[in-house]
C-alpha cells in the first residue's frame, strides 16, 4: 500500500487534489481512498488530506502515520507544521516551489505549480488552482499514469486549461 | 459505473435511484452532504422528489410519517443530537408501521460538542422497532441503502430501517463506488394501510390495556420475520449485482481460537489486525456485525471473544458486548474504544486481542492493560 | 446617559470614551475572518459586563469559543442543545433570582436556533415573562453546518439547500417576538457597534423578556470578501433591507441610520450585487423583495408616527 499525505491551506483545493489522485489511481486499475483530516477547519488554516493506493481493497481508516510521499501544496504551512513528520525512510517529498529545499535524507522534488497555474490563467477567486497541475507532477513521478491523470481531471473539469497545466507540470518537473 | 465518492454522496446517489416521493431533512454535521446533494438533485430536476427543508429533526421524522402513511416512499438522514431530537418520532414511525429509510451518520453526544464518530446515538434507538444496519465502506453504504427500501417496504416487514455509517471516517472518506442500474430490484411501494378516503380509517388513536400489547407483539413478529426478508434481499442483490452481504461479515473465523468483534469501520480495519495476529501465530478471526436489529445469530461456541464497543451504557457496560453475552451466553473481553472519534488503529486492535482478559472491561486510553 | 454624538453627520462614529475598555472576548477565537457574530458579541459583552452568563445553543458561537481546554470568552458560557437555549435560560434566570443574584442571563443564538428549531422554547420563555435578554445574531442561514437555508434566509438567496435561490420569504421573527408584548425589543447590525452597545445596555435595564435581532453579514455564507463585512452591513441598512429600530413598551423609535435611509434609500441592487448568494436572482424575486421592502418602510414609518 502506498500512502500519501497532502499539506495545504483551507480553500486551496487540497481535498480536491486528494480526490483527483484517487480517481487517477482508480483509472490505473488500483484501489484508492482519500480523506481530509478534520481538525478546526477554517479558510486559510493548514489542512491535511490523506490518500492511500493499493492493488487490493484498502481496509485501513486510521490516519496515515508513516507516509511514503508527502506533498506540500503551500510551502508556508511549513512554518507551523512539521510536514516531514513520520515520512518513511527513503520516502519522497513533492513541494510546490520554484526552488528545491533540502530535506536531508529524503528525495525532494519541486515544481512551480503556482507559476504554471498563473501562466495558464488557472485562477479562481484570486487563488491559483494547484490540484490539477499537481497531478502532472505525480504522473512524472510515476505515482499515477499520465493518461489516468488526464482522465481524472477531465472527469471533474471541463476547462482544458486544467489538463494543459498538468502537462506543463509534467514537462517542467525534473526527476 | 465506477467513480470515487464519499459515504454521504453514495447514500444520496442510492436515494436518488430509489426515488422517494418525499424527503424531509434537517442539516447536522456530518450528515450535511447527504441533505445538500439531495436538495441539489431535486432543484436541478435530476430527482423528481419533493424536498421539505424542515425546521428541526423532530419535524423531519413527523413529516416523513405524514408522507409515508399516504403510501409513498420517504427518506431522511440525521446524526447524533438530531437523532435524539427525533427520538419520540422514531418510536412513532416504527409503531405506525411505516417503511421509512433513514441514514444516520454516527456521531457522539454532547456535552461537550464533538462531531466525530461514536455509535451511542444509534444505540439509543435500539429499542424502538427500527431495523438497524451498520456499514463499513462507501460501496456498502450505497448497496445497503438500495436494499433498505426493499426490506422496509416488504409486506412481512413494514418497519423503518436505519442505515448507520461512521461520522467523518466513512461519511467523508472517498472510496471507489460502482453504481448499478437497479431496474426492478426495488419494487413499487405498496402500503396496505395507506390512507384511503374511500375506506376511511382512524390511525394510532386510543388503545386500551387489553389491546395495546398486541400491537407491540405485531412489531416484534415482523422484526423476527425481517430476518428472512433481509436474507432474500441480500441474496437477490448478490445474484443481480454480484456483491454478497450477510448479517455478519466473517474474516478468517473458520479455525479461529479468538474472535474480534466490532461494527462499522472498526469492524473492517479489524481484518488488518487479524492478518497481523495470524502472522504471529495467533489463530484470530474477526466478525463485523452488520445487522444489529434484528440481532444476528452468532456462533461463538468454544471461542474466546473480544468485543470493541464504540458506545457505552453508563452504569452497565459496552452495549454490543452485553448483548452478545446475553444472547450467546458467553463471557467476553469488553473493550471500549473509539468514543468521540478516538483514533483506534489496527495495531491497537491487535493489542486488544493479545492482552485480552475474558470477563473484564477495558477503556482504551483510560485503563492500562495490566 | 447624555448622547455624546453632537452632529447627525457623525452618527456612525464609534465614541470610544463611552464604551468600556475591558474586553470579554479574548484572542484566539475560531471565528472566520470578517465574522459579524464575534464583532457583535464583543460589544454585547462590554455592555453586559462581568456579572453575565451567556447561554449558547448550537451555532457558530459554539465553535468560536474554541476547543477544550480553551475558551475565548471571559464570562461563563453555558453551551446547550440546539432547541433548548431559551428554555435553559428560563431555568437559569429563575434560579439566580431564587438566590437573590442579579446576574444577567443572555441567550446568544444564531437564526437557526431562533427562527426554526429554537422558536418553541423562545416563544415559551417570552410568554412566561422570563427575565432574560435573547439576542439573535442573524447570518440568514445555518452557518455552523455549512450554510444551509434557514427560515431567516431571504427570498432569492442561494444556500447549499436552495442552490437556485430560496423560493419563499424570510420569516418575520420580529413580528413574532412583538406579538409576545415584550417590554423592549430592538434590531441592530454588526456594522453599527455603538448602536449594539446602547441597545444591549438599555435592554438589560428592563425586567422581563427582551429581544435584540442583529443582522450579521457573513463572508462565507453571503459570498463576499472577508474585509467587506462592515460595508455589507451598512449597505443593508442604507438600502432599507434592514431597519434599525427599538420598541419600548410598544412605542417604536427608528434609529438614526435607518431614518436617513428611509428618506433616501440606496437601490436594493447596490446591496444585493456584491453578494455571491444573490447572483442571478430572478426578476420576479427581486421585484417582490423591493415591493416588500417599500411596504415595510411605510408600515414602520406609520407605526412610529402613530405611537409618537
Amino acid at each position: 500500500m502506498f500512502e500519501i499525505r497532502i499539506h495545504s491551506r483551507g480553500g486551496q483545493g487540497g481535498v480536491t487534489a486528494a480526490r483527483l489522485l484517487a480517481m487517477a489511481a482508480l483509472h490505473d486499475g488500483k484501489y484508492a481512498t482519500a480523506c481530509p483530516f478534520y481538525g478546526a477547519e477554517r479558510r486559510g488554516a493548514p489542512v491535511v488530506s490523506f490518500v492511500r493506493i493499493d492493488d487490493h481493497p484498502i481496509r485501513v481508516y486510521s490516519q496515515i502515520r508513516d507516509p511514503d510521499l508527502v506533498i506540500v501544496l503551500d510551502a508556508s504551512v511549513m512554518e507551523t507544521v512539521d510536514v516531514l513528520n513520520g515520512l518513511k525512510k527513503g520516502g519522497r517529498v513533492l513541494i510546490n516551489s520554484a526552488h528545491k529545499p533540502d530535506f536531508a535524507g529524503f528525495s525532494t522534488y519541486n515544481v512551480d505549480l503556482t507559476g504554471i497555474a498563473l501562466k495558464e490563467n488557472l485562477v479562481v477567486a484570486g487563488s491559483p488552482i494547484l490540484n490539477t497541475p499537481v497531478l502532472g507532477a505525480l504522473a512524472k513521478m510515476g505515482i499515477v499514469s499520465a493518461d489516468s491523470a488526464k482522465s481524472a481531471i477531465r472527469g471533474m473539469f471541463t476547462d482544458e486549461r486544467n489538463v494543459k497545466a498538468a502537462e506543463a507540470a509534467y514537462q517542467e518537473m525534473s526527476i | 459505473m465506477k467513480e470515487i465518492a464519499t459515504g454521504n454522496k453514495a447514500i444520496a446517489k442510492a436515494v436518488k435511484q430509489a426515488l422517494p416521493a418525499v424527503v424531509a431533512a434537517y442539516p447536522i454535521t456530518p450528515q450535511t452532504e447527504i441533505v445538500e446533494t439531495i436538495a441539489d438533485f431535486v432543484t436541478s430536476g435530476q430527482m423528481k422528489s419533493r424536498y421539505i427543508p424542515v425546521e428541526s429533526e423532530h419535524s423531519a421524522m413527523a413529516a416523513c410519517i405524514g408522507a409515508s402513511i399516504t403510501g409513498v416512499r420517504t427518506f431522511t438522514a440525521t446524526s447524533a443530537h438530531g437523532l435524539l431530537y427525533m427520538h419520540e418520532m422514531t418510536n412513532w414511525a416504527a409503531g405506525a408501521r411505516l417503511p421509512i429509510v433513514m441514514a444516520n451518520v454516527n456521531r457522539s453526544l454532547g456535552p461537550g460538542w464533538n462531531i466525530w464518530a461514536e455509535h451511542t446515538d444509534a444505540m439509543q434507538e435500539r429499542d424502538t422497532g427500527w431495523l438497524q444496519v451498520y456499514v463499513s465502506t462507501v460501496q456498502e453504504a450505497y448497496d445497503t441503502t438500495l436494499m433498505a427500501f426493499r426490506i422496509a417496504e416488504h409486506n412481512d416487514v413494514l418497519l423503518p430501517v436505519m442505515v448507520n455509517l461512521d461520522g467523518f471516517v466513512l461519511s467523508h472518506i472517498m472510496q471507489p463506488l460502482d453504481t448499478v442500474e437497479p431496474g426492478d430490484f426495488i419494487p413499487p411501494i405498496h402500503l396496505p394501510h395507506a390512507i384511503d378516503v374511500n375506506n376511511p380509517t382512524g390511525y394510532g388513536g386510543l388503545t386500551g390495556p387489553d389491546q395495546h400489547f398486541r400491537f407491540k407483539w405485531d412489531i416484534e413478529r415482523s422484526m423476527r420475520d425481517s430476518e428472512k426478508v433481509i436474507a432474500a434481499t441480500e441474496a437477490d442483490f448478490a445474484k443481480r449485482f454480484g456483491r454478497k452481504y450477510g448479517p455478519v461479515e466473517e474474516y478468517r473465523c473458520e479455525d479461529a481460537d479468538v474472535i474480534l468483534i466490532a461494527m462499522g469501520t472498526l469492524g473492517k480495519e479489524a481484518e488488518v489486525a487479524i492478518d497481523i495476529l495470524r502472522k504471529e501465530g495467533i489463530k484470530a478471526g474477526s466478525m463485523r456485525l452488520r445487522w444489529f436489529r434484528p440481532f444476528p445469530k452468532l456462533d461463538l461456541k468454544g471461542k474466546e471473544v473480544v468485543v470493541i464497543d464504540r458506545d457505552y451504557s453508563f452504569g452497565y457496560g459496552g452495549i454490543v458486548a452485553h448483548e452478545i453475552m446475553a444472547k450467546c451466553r458467553c463471557d467476553v473481553y469488553s473493550v471500549i474504544a473509539g468514543l468521540g472519534g478516538q483514533e483506534v488503529t489496527y495495531d491497537d486492535m491487535a493489542e486488544f486481542v493479545r492482552k485480552r482478559r475474558i470477563g473484564q472491561e477495558f477503556w482504551f486510553g483510560v485503563n492500562d492493560h495490566v | 446617559m447624555q448622547p455624546s454624538v453632537k452632529k447627525r453627520a457623525v452618527q456612525e462614529l464609534v465614541i470610544i470614551a463611552e464604551i468600556p475598555k475591558e474586553e470579554y472576548l479574548k484572542k484566539c477565537t475560531s471565528a472566520c475572518a470578517g465574522c459579524s457574530s464575534s464583532l457583535s458579541l464583543r460589544y454585547v459583552l462590554k455592555a453586559a459586563g462581568h456579572d453575565t452568563v451567556l447561554v449558547v445553543p448550537a451555532c457558530c458561537t459554539s465553535v468560536i469559543q474554541g476547543i477544550y481546554p480553551h475558551t475565548a470568552m471571559n464570562v461563563p458560557v453555558y453551551n446547550v442543545a440546539f432547541a433548548a437555549a431559551a428554555a435553559c435560560a428560563s431555568g437559569m434566570t429563575e434560579a439566580f433570582q431564587a438566590m437573590g443574584k442579579k446576574t444577567h442571563v443572555i441567550v446568544y443564538a444564531g437564526d437557526g436556533g431562533t427562527l426554526d428549531i429554537g422558536i418553541q422554547s423562545m416563544s415559551g420563555a417570552f410568554e412566561r415573562g422570563t427575565d432574560f435578554l435573547y439576542i439573535c445574531y442573524d447570518n440568514e442561514a445555518y452557518g455552523n453546518t455549512g450554510m444551509q437555508r434557514s427560515g431567516a434566509t431571504p427570498l432569492g438567496a442561494k444556500t447549499t439547500t436552495t442552490p437556485t435561490g430560496k423560493t419563499v420569504e424570510k420569516k418575520d421573527i420580529d413580528a413574532i417576538a412583538a406579538a409576545h408584548h415584550l417590554a423592549y425589543m430592538a434590531t441592530a447590525c454588526s456594522a453599527y457597534p455603538q448602536d449594539i452597545y446602547k441597545k444591549v445596555a438599555k435592554a438589560l435595564t428592563f425586567r422581563g423578556p427582551t429581544f435584540i435581532h442583529i443582522l450579521a453579514p457573513c463572508p462565507p455564507g453571503w459570498r463576499y470578501p472577508t474585509e467587506k463585512t462592515i460595508e455589507m452591513g451598512k449597505l443593508a441598512v442604507k438600502s432599507g433591507m434592514w431597519v434599525l429600530y427599538e420598541r419600548e413598551n410598544g412605542k417604536l423609535t427608528i434609529s438614526a441610520p435607518s431614518k436617513a435611509a428611509m428618506r433616501k434609500p440606496i437601490p436594493l441592487e447596490d446591496y444585493l450585487k456584491p453578494q455571491g448568494r444573490f447572483k442571478g436572482i430572478d426578476a420576479k424575486s427581486l421585484e417582490i423583495l423591493k415591493q416588500h421592502l417599500a411596504e415595510n418602510l411605510k408600515k414602520l414609518a406609520a407605526e412610529e408616527e402613530a405611537s409618537a
